[in-house]
């Protein structure tokens, strides 16, 4: 019931309502509502911020209470939210995204003067802004169902903004079918959390667990896991995910990548820790093995990619993989009835949550100003960007050092959390399940040097060597409000990195919240300087001593340069070209032979295939002309997806036959289904 | 804990004067086996003084990041080292991180180097990058996966901690678990240090180099750099390897001068032995095809899972 939360609260809605509205009343004037619009959103995600952040320091959002938003005029619904510490968590990440895009969208969304409507662009931002904090905040069954709903249909509408392009059109029909196949799963569940408790709100569903039948409950974490699973892009429901998120404007991108599908996540925390209580240890196993093989899938066709948004886009499947990873071991924790590993294997998850929030978000602003400059997001047609966006270079390499897990960015101090709880639950148990643990954390370590070779090629054949392409030889750096966003970003992921101890005491409400621990005291060491894992002597990291010294031994090169250098020059010379008459771009590595090798080594999964065609004069050694073409396969699009979607469009063919279009026969139907009720009734 | 600024010092000057000497040795040993006269052990060092009195030329095309890359190769490396204890238990940066940090600061390391090699626009070192990222990508998991299995024997992270437990349960040779562990580590090691089954440290020939490639276009003080990096890189995983393993003489947190001299004896013939096992290694083979490693580190993989495995059913 305190009173903080809920004023600064209502403010950052209101803002984010106020700029949807105000982008949509001064549409004609496009300066206006540009400057409205994402002025209000970034406006909107401090307020918020501030308060989400205010209300886990304080712990005052342990115990909020629920606000009624608006008076309901339909009996089953209560337009109610509620601030708890989980809801808070979410509300701060998308908040602190909300701040950076905002900025940033002001000058992104010029380059759409003239062209398409950027009111509309500005107001279902904010949409997506407002109806996804409600889906973190809502108290009520249908009024998160509601929320769930507008956020979907409002981007659909952002990814098929440019419509003109068959590929967005086609990117969001799937994202639109894909979409709702989940909600109807979480609707499923919905009604049976109904059935058993008699109640829509959420306070009704607390705990839930105990007094389900197992079978039943079994049934209702499946249903929630696909539901919240397509939302989140767990594989093998991800497909969707590389295509739609490309497509989109790229300040939506960075949404939709760095919190639309955390939305999944929060509603696999929420349901499995607050709603259905201690789990079976399969829940927990099978969370892992998704999110191992979601981590390992995503990175290996991030590998594959040529399209930087793409390849940004499969890394959000990683990512949330690596997020499932913690979470999974989290649940597995709780079975095994050791309520303070699961609390770190939680915090790893989550604190990976708003990492990948603030990297991802990075990044795809980041391959944004370089789409603004170039005009394609094709990665061949790149590449010398360094020296001409040389701060959008900076940015981007900062979040891929993040997203790479390296010292001493955010990314790495996550990643340290889920080593630790996978190696500390070892022991936790004696069951054959245990394997799993260090086994994931294997292909955590393959995913993260995957990752690091995949964002070498990104940043390498992106922003290095010579540019590919006329666009890339005069392109010009982002304007001010784009450079802005990406420094508040790569301002966070530094934060997030150098200062986990002081992350982690917002973690306190939440962990008490869901498994009733608090690390906080136990995981910071030496006076704030580092993290410690929890078990005694069981190894400490700080980022902030990592980074200091690699500071401090500075001096030593620089020794080593004044003993013995000190008179030498600096010139600039040509490259080493074998003696040819000087290097040309073509001559460079492309991203695609960049990732040859490890297309061989997987070729079992990628099967790729190649075409090359020659033609000479003498000799085929010297062709005068040369075609290549190497594709690599989606073997859930081609093995799953396609049949499937072969299957339905060959149902709906023989359906067709009962829409004959005829009223004798819709009334014969009506008749039937009448009969055919009260028969079911009697 | 705190940080002991004299022990700091130290253990970084021996790792920045011990690193060329390492390498300098095994080059001269591998000579020695081969019938050839070869450099004497401390011609790395000299090589090492020689770049950096020379000039540089830096590649037109480069742009700030060629400049940045070798520093970081240097720092990242020698930060890693002091993670490790040397001579003394705790390492002087315990606190600062254990095993994960210093897997992390070499992907640290690499990470800017294979982007250096990207730099200069030339094939060569995209060739070079492009295969030094995939190698330590198949690497990566089986040192992990031989690291978790000692971490879980020790219940920590922290290479101390680490090298303290193996200490103290003695028969560690006949343990299998270790033992597996160990023969995964030195395969990792022989991938990540570049030598002879992946990589072949001699070479300038282009198709078959991977790390000499990346370094193509640095010359002058940067080169110096890149060089005594990865020696020192080296000189890291060498002693990870001896002294958790092997933590014979490993003085601890109180030990006077005479335990220390004792110490760097004992740790000297250790690291001597694991050099003579690498030169045997890289005389008696043969350089493989880039895709026939991943067969040789997916054996490590393999060695390190059993000895989880073994882990697992001798407890």
């Amino acid at each position: 019931m305190s009173e903080f939360p809920s004023t600064l609260l209502l403010l950052a809605l209101c803002a984010y309502a106020a700029g949807m509205a105000g982008a949509l009343v001064f549409r004609r004037a496009e300066r206006l509502a540009n400057g409205i619009g994402f002025g209000l959103a970034s406006a909107g995600g401090t307020l918020g911020l501030a308060s989400f952040v205010s209300a886990l320091a304080s712990g005052s959002c342990a115990t909020a209470g629920s606000i009624q938003l608006v008076p309901s005029l339909i009996p089953f619904v209560r337009f109610s939210i509620r601030a708890d510490p989980l809801g808070c968590f979410f509300g701060m990440t998308i908040s602190l995204l909300a701040v950076a895009i905002g900025i940033y969208s002001i000058g992104y969304a010029r380059g759409y003067y003239g062209r398409k409507s950027v009111g509309a662009l500005a107001a279902l931002f904010n949409l997506l802004l407002l109806s996804t904090t409600l889906v973190f905040l809502a108290d009520h069954a249908w009024f998160f169902l509601m929320a769930w709903e507008i956020m979907a249909l409002s981007a659909y509408c952002l990814v098929s903004f440019d419509h003109e392009h068959e590929e967005s059109r086609g990117a969001g029909v799937l994202f639109f079918v894909m979409s709702h196949a989940g909600t109807a799963g979480l609707i499923l569940g919905f009604l049976i959390l109904h059935q058993a408790s008699g109640t829509w709100g959420f306070d009704g569903f607390a705990s839930l667990g105990g007094r389900l039948p197992a079978s039943l409950r079994n049934v209702c974490f499946l249903l929630f896991l696909f539901g919240f699973g397509v939302k989140a892009g767990m594989v093998p429901l991800h497909i969707w995910l590389p295509a739609a998120h490309p497509v989109a404007p790229s300040n939506v991108s960075a949404l939709m990548s760095g919190v639309l599908i955390k939305t999944g996540i929060y509603g696999l925390v929420r349901v499995s820790f607050d709603w259905l209580g201690a789990p079976p240890s399969w829940w927990g196993g099978a969370v892992l093995a998704i999110g191992t093989i979601s981590a390992l899938l995503g990175v290996l066709f991030a590998l594959m990619e040529h399209d930087l948004k793409r390849l940004l886009a499969y890394h959000s499947i990683e990512n949330i993989g690596i997020i499932l990873m913690g979470l999974g071991a989290s649940m597995m924790f709780l079975h095994w009835g050791r309520p303070a590993l699961a609390a770190l294997a939680l915090i790893a998850g989550l604190y990976h949550t708003i990492n990948h929030a603030s990297f991802k978000a990075l990044l795809f602003l980041g391959a944004g100003a370089v789409l603004h400059a170039t005009h394609t997001r094709n990665m061949e047609e790149m590449g010398g960007l360094a020296r001409r966006m040389r701060w959008t270079a900076l940015f981007f390499l900062v979040g891929a050092v993040a997203i790479s897990a390296l010292p001493p960015l955010n990314g790495f101090v996550s990643e340290w959390l889920t080593y630790q709880s996978l190696l500390q639950g070892f022991g936790a148990s004696s069951s054959l399940l245990r394997l799993m643990l260090p086994l994931s954390g294997a292909m955590l370590a393959l995913t993260g040097a995957l990752a690091a070779a995949c964002f070498v090629k990104a940043f390498g054949i992106t922003f290095l060597a010579q540019p590919r392409s006329a666009h890339a030889r005069s392109a010009l750096e982002a304007p001010a409000p784009m450079l802005a966003g990406q420094a508040i970003l790569t301002a966070a992921c530094v934060f997030l990195g150098l200062f986990p101890m002081l992350l982690l005491r917002l973690f306190d409400p939440l962990t008490l919240q869901l498994t009733g621990q608090q690390l906080s005291q136990q995981l910071v060491a030496a006076r704030g300087m580092a993290i410690a894992a929890i078990a005694p002597q069981g190894g400490a990291v700080s980022t902030l001593g990592i980074a200091l010294m690699l500071v401090c031994l500075l001096p030593a090169p620089l020794a080593a340069w004044l003993l013995f250098g000190r008179r030498t020059r600096m010139r600039v010379g040509p490259t080493w070209d074998c003696g040819l008459r000087g290097l040309t771009p073509h001559m460079q590595y492309t991203a695609t032979g960049f990732s040859k090798p490890l297309r061989m080594i997987f070729k079992a999964l990628f099967r790729p295939r190649r075409e090359v065609q020659r033609e000479y004069d003498f000799s085929p050694y010297f062709a005068t002309t040369i075609r290549f073409e190497s594709h690599v396969e989606e073997p859930f699009q081609t093995r799953i997806y396609r049949p499937l979607k072969w299957l339905v469009l060959r149902a709906s063919r023989r359906l067709r036959a009962l829409q004959a279009g005829s009223i004798q026969a819709y009334l014969i139907y009506i008749f039937v289904t009448l009969v055919a009720l009260l028969l079911v009734a009697l | 804990m705190n940080l002991d600024p004299i022990h700091l010092l130290l253990q970084t000057l021996l790792l920045l004067a011990l690193a060329p000497l390492l390498s300098g040795t095994i080059r001269s040993w591998k000579a020695k086996l081969q019938n050839r006269r070869g450099p004497r052990p401390w011609q790395a060092f000299l090589d090492i003084a020689k770049f950096l009195r020379k000039d540089m030329v830096i590649p037109e095309h480069a742009s700030w990041i060629f400049h940045f890359a070798p520093y970081v190769v240097f720092l990242s490396a020698l930060l890693a080292g002091l993670m490790v204890p040397m001579l003394r238990i705790p390492a002087p940066l315990s606190l600062f991180g254990g095993a994960l940090a210093l897997v992390g600061l070499l992907a640290l390391g690499r990470f800017f180097l294979a982007l250096g090699g990207l730099d200069p626009a030339s094939a060569f070192g995209g060739m070079g990058s492009s295969r030094e990222m995939t190698v330590s990508a198949i690497a990566e998991p089986a040192l992990m996966l031989a690291i978790f299995t000692v971490a879980i024997t020790a219940g920590s992270t922290d290479l101390s901690q680490m090298a303290r437990t193996t200490q103290s349960t003695a028969f560690n040779l006949l343990n299998p678990a270790h033992v597996l562990a160990f023969a995964a580590i030195f395969i990792v090691l022989l991938a990540e240090t570049g030598r002879i089954p992946v990589d072949n440290p001699a070479t300038h020939l282009e198709l078959t180099m991977i790390h000499e490639a990346m370094l193509l276009e640095y010359s002058g003080r940067y080169l110096a750099y890149m060089e005594w990096g990865a020696s020192v890189k080296q000189l890291v995983l060498m002693t990870l390897l001896v002294n958790v393993f092997f933590p014979v003489g490993l003085a601890g947190a109180d030990a006077g001068p005479l335990a220390l001299a004792f110490s760097l004896a004992a740790y000297a013939a250790k690291l001597l032995a694991l050099c003579a096992a690498v030169v045997v290694v890289e005389t008696t083979n043969a350089k493989l095809r880039l895709f026939r490693v991943p067969d040789l580190l997916s054996a490590a993989f393999v060695l390190a899972a059993l000895a989880l495995l073994s882990m697992f059913l001798f407890r």
